[in-house]
């Protein structure tokens, strides 16, 4: 900037000077409009998370809260601990398999709402146009109930006098009622159908402008229906598969409502073991040590499926 | 200062203040969900022409860690008792002195001298009950008063009970079983404790706060229960039967306090007094189910709170235990105990 200021002004060198301006402006327009938005992931996103990265490295109050004094000892904790009986400092898998146990119900969730979702997903988006609001309308409206109450029905519907039970024992395929609720197995149940449209419609989403005709496009030059759907309709959905694995995936990791109602509360998940640390637990920094691993393991785990979505599309590109 | 005319200055100055000035008779209680009579609030607005709004929350622990924030605009809270003693040493309740308000007269003379409150300085009795067990007695004929059935129970029971998913009231339990003392730490007896809770955790089906529906739904036949809760439960299985277990249960009182920045201070005191009205104090009993500590108010509850047995203990139970809370490293020691025993 410095030499242009000392060099007699040229035309060019004015025009120059006139669109950095211009550029200028308009990059203060673009900021001072994106400033609201800023504003909110700064207030309501960063510096909550900031709180919590802060309180993890802190030491537990007596009764909750916080000891200003730096300490690691929360994320020591999470894999570490000082043995209960003789106090020798020992690996302790206690939190490592609560995680593993969410870990799992939530990959096992992701697999059930895709299994059950593409298909749907794929027949709606096979729906001549004027049907397919109507099945989407379908599919969204139990989200217009809340989740607690979904759950609760669910409830209803598999506990030992509820209605499978009933209806199994008055048809006499069963004897005794059979018991479902309060299993693993309930528990998948209820999270499967929770998320199920986070899977449907980022599919549907990303078939819906398919070209059907490229199918028989498939078939006429002699490939099998596999091979249609392994090279024609997968990689199409591609992107509506990572976003939903993505949508279901999250938040079944932190889901608490759920495990806690069908499951029995005899097991703890993640989410439950992080809103103990700040109950009766009273140790915050471990809660948020604990919220704050969580967090970077979903994220790591996101930008390697993100990387290897973006090699996959490259090499087909 | 002579006191009764204090007394008389302060309160016709109140009268004259919630006259004048309607906008500024407010009251914002915090207090348990469910926990508060309707009809009760309505009358101390009736009364007093003020303003009360209410809010909930599911445990003392939930309720420390708002008010520990500061700046809630709440006025009163009803903490439990070990809670009332921390709340204290934290400095947030005001110091009301209820030993000198009118009705203070009407307390029972045994919730006067507690260890949470000695002399009652900052908070008066709200309801108190017991937390033991509750069992179908058509399911189970044998003898309830014992913790055997619970952690080491029969046949019929087995994969039949619910906990409460409350690391203190499990624990206790365990530790009135084994005879241990309460508040323990020491590593034999709680590897005792983890191996007997490991154990049992195999014939209990859930763990849930959700007593009266897992009773009546008949998920399970035996849940530990507060004796309120038992006799709600009860009107809808009445072959439930309370336990008064013969190894010791737990006590516990909830209290009125007032907050020490309660932005209605006075209202605030004003509440406190009505809550030690006989008749009031039935209003909540009505309500909740618990009894209270104020005498004379079971001339205005209703009959079967009278004579209820998860309320009217027998005469040969043992006294129930209130358990003081727990030093830093006993809280640490439960907490893996309670994340082994669920992980």
């Amino acid at each position: 900037m410095a030499d242009i200021v000392q060099q007699p002004a040229t035309g060019s060198q004015n025009l120059q000077q006139a669109v950095q301006a211009r550029a200028k402006a308009k990059r203060r327009v673009r900021l001072f409009l994106l400033l609201p938005a800023l504003g909110i992931i700064g207030i309501f996103g960063l510096a909550p998370l900031s709180i919590a990265l802060i309180y993890s490295f802190l030491e537990p109050g007596t009764y909750g809260g916080v000891e200003w004094s730096f300490s690691t000892d929360a994320y020591v904790q999470f894999l570490f601990e000082r043995d209960i009986f003789d106090d020798t400092l020992g690996f302790n898998s206690a939190y490592l398999q609560i995680f593993g146990r969410s870990f799992g119900l939530a990959i096992l969730t992701m697999c059930g709402t895709l299994m059950l979702g593409f298909p749907v997903a794929y027949f709606i988006a096979a729906r001549p146009p004027e049907q397919r609001n109507a099945w989407l309308f379908a599919i969204t409206l139990p989200f217009w109930t809340n989740l607690l109450i979904r759950t609760y029905s669910m409830l209803l519907i598999v506990r030992d006098e509820g209605f499978i039970n009933l209806a199994l024992m008055k048809l006499g395929v069963i004897g005794a009622p059979m018991q479902m609720l309060y299993t693993d197995g309930a528990v998948l149940a209820g999270l499967v159908y929770s998320y199920l449209p986070f899977m449907i419609l980022p599919i549907y989403a990303s078939l819906e402008k398919f070209d059907f005709a490229l199918l028989e496009a498939g078939h006429d030059l002699y490939a099998s229906r596999i091979q249609v759907f392994r090279h024609i309709i997968i990689p199409i959905s591609r992107p509506g598969i990572v976003a939903g694995c993505a949508l279901v995936l999250i938040p079944a990791l932190g889901a608490y409502i759920t495990p806690e109602l069908l499951g029995g509360g005899k097991k703890l998940m993640i989410g439950n073991l992080i809103a103990m640390q700040f109950g009766s637990g009273r140790n915050w920094p471990f809660g948020s040590a604990a919220a704050l691993i969580l967090m970077a393991v979903v994220l790591i785990a996101l930008l390697l499926s993100l990387r290897a979505g973006a090699e996959k599309e490259n090499r087909h590109g | 200062m002579n006191s009764k005319l204090f007394k008389a200055a302060v309160t016709s100055v109140i009268a004259l203040t919630a006259v004048q000035a309607q906008a500024e008779g407010k009251l914002n209680i915090y207090n348990w969900g469910n926990y508060t009579n309707p009809e009760m609030i309505k009358k101390f607005e009736a009364q007093y022409d003020i303003d009360v709004t209410l809010d909930g929350y599911d445990s003392n622990e939930t309720m420390l860690a708002k008010v520990k924030e500061g700046g809630t605009g709440y006025d009163i809270v009803v903490p439990g008792d070990y809670m009332v003693a921390i709340m204290v040493e934290e400095g947030l309740l005001a110091e009301i002195n209820a030993s000198e308000m009118d009705n203070f007269k009407n307390l029972d003379p045994n919730w006067i001298d507690v260890y949470w409150d000695p002399g009652r300085k900052y908070s008066v009795p709200y309801q108190w009950g017991t937390t033991s067990f509750t069992v179908d007695a058509d399911v189970y004929g044998g003898d309830i008063n014992t913790l055997e059935i619970v952690f080491n129970p029969p046949a019929e029971l087995k994969g039949r009970i619910n906990m409460l998913n409350d690391m203190n009231d499990v624990i206790n339990a365990g530790l009135r079983y084994l005879d241990y003392p309460r508040c323990n730490s020491n590593p034999e007896q709680m590897k005792q404790l983890l191996d007997l809770l490991l154990k049992a955790k195999d014939d209990w089906r859930t763990m849930d706060y959700a007593v009266i529906e897992k009773l009546t739904s008949k998920d399970v036949d035996l849940s530990q229960s507060w004796n309120g809760a038992a006799m709600r439960a009860r009107n809808d299985r009445p072959t439930l039967k309370y336990a008064y277990p013969k190894e010791g249960f737990t006590g516990w009182m909830d209290n009125v306090a007032v907050l020490a920045d309660a932005p209605n201070m006075e209202n605030a005191k004003l509440f406190v007094n009505f809550m030690m009205d006989p008749e009031n104090a039935a209003l909540t009993s009505n309500f909740a189910r618990y009894a209270n500590g104020v005498l004379g108010s079971d001339k205005f509850m209703d009959a079967e709170m009278l004579d209820a047995p998860e309320i009217v203990m027998p005469a040969d139970a043992p006294a129930p235990d209130f358990v003081k809370p727990c030093d830093q490293d006993v809280v640490e020691l439960y907490n893996k105990v309670w994340t082994r025993l669920k992980q």
